[in-house]
């Protein structure tokens, strides 16, 4: 399953997504608004998303993953908008027969989010804002 | 032939605007187009092109010729954080 959208993201849905009685691990990630950056104190995150071409890229990691691992459990959910302190921003949930699988199913799954998704995070400070990445 | 530019991020902040319509020539490649946006809207970074574009969705490369209609972002980098 993949999800996109402003709303907080429900993090049990999302893991129902990925649990089937044929699997013996669910691993689930979330990305969360962390209140420093760099040694600046933040006060929220703000997310863009190219949504059409991000639905795509994630369906293509999620691909990746099939053929990688013979996983078909998989949900992801990115939201966009603002991202208070201490929520969620990504959620990721892998679910396979053993746990090897998907703790590394998992964190390939971040890393490539991160690499080839089109979303964007702004950080907003007490005294300005900045792009992420720039 | 006319091709539509969006922009997100970073680079709609430069732009001021998250979309625009350009004209190219037939036949122009993704490199053409973003000289000529660097010449066009100097506000545009001129960075050396580490930036990546998609047409259409797809990533593609500098040599992929454009046809008319197709849609090209400009994709800032993407937000990476540390592993």
């Amino acid at each position: 399953m993949i999800h996109l959208g402003t709303e907080p993201l429900d993090v049990s849905a999302i893991m129902k997504h990925a649990s089937d009685v044929t699997n013996g691990a669910i691993v689930t990630f979330l990305g969360t608004t962390r209140n420093h950056s760099e040694g600046r104190q933040v006060l929220r995150l703000e997310y863009e998303a190219y949504e059409p071409m991000a639905r795509q890229e994630l369906q293509k990691i999620v691909q990746a993953v099939e053929r990688k691992w013979g996983l078909r459990h998989i949900s992801i959910a990115h939201r966009f908008g603002n991202v208070e302190l201490g929520e969620a921003s990504l959620v990721v949930a892998v679910g396979s027969a053993h746990r090897a699988e998907s703790f590394a199913a998992c964190q390939f799954i971040v890393d490539n989010i991160k690499k080839t998704v089109p979303i964007w995070k702004k950080e907003i400070f007490a005294d300005g804002e900045a792009w992420v990445g720039i | 032939m006319w091709i539509t530019i969006k922009l997100f991020a970073y680079y709609r902040d430069l732009a001021g605007t998250s979309s625009f319509a350009i004209n190219v020539p037939v036949n122009a490649t993704v490199s053409d187009l973003c000289t000529q946006i660097r010449q066009q809207y100097h506000r545009l970074p001129k960075e050396p092109y580490s930036l990546l574009v998609a047409v259409n969705h797809e990533y593609a490369e500098t040599s992929h010729r454009l046809v008319e209609g197709d849609e090209v972002a400009l994709i800032p980098p993407v937000s990476g954080g540390s592993a």
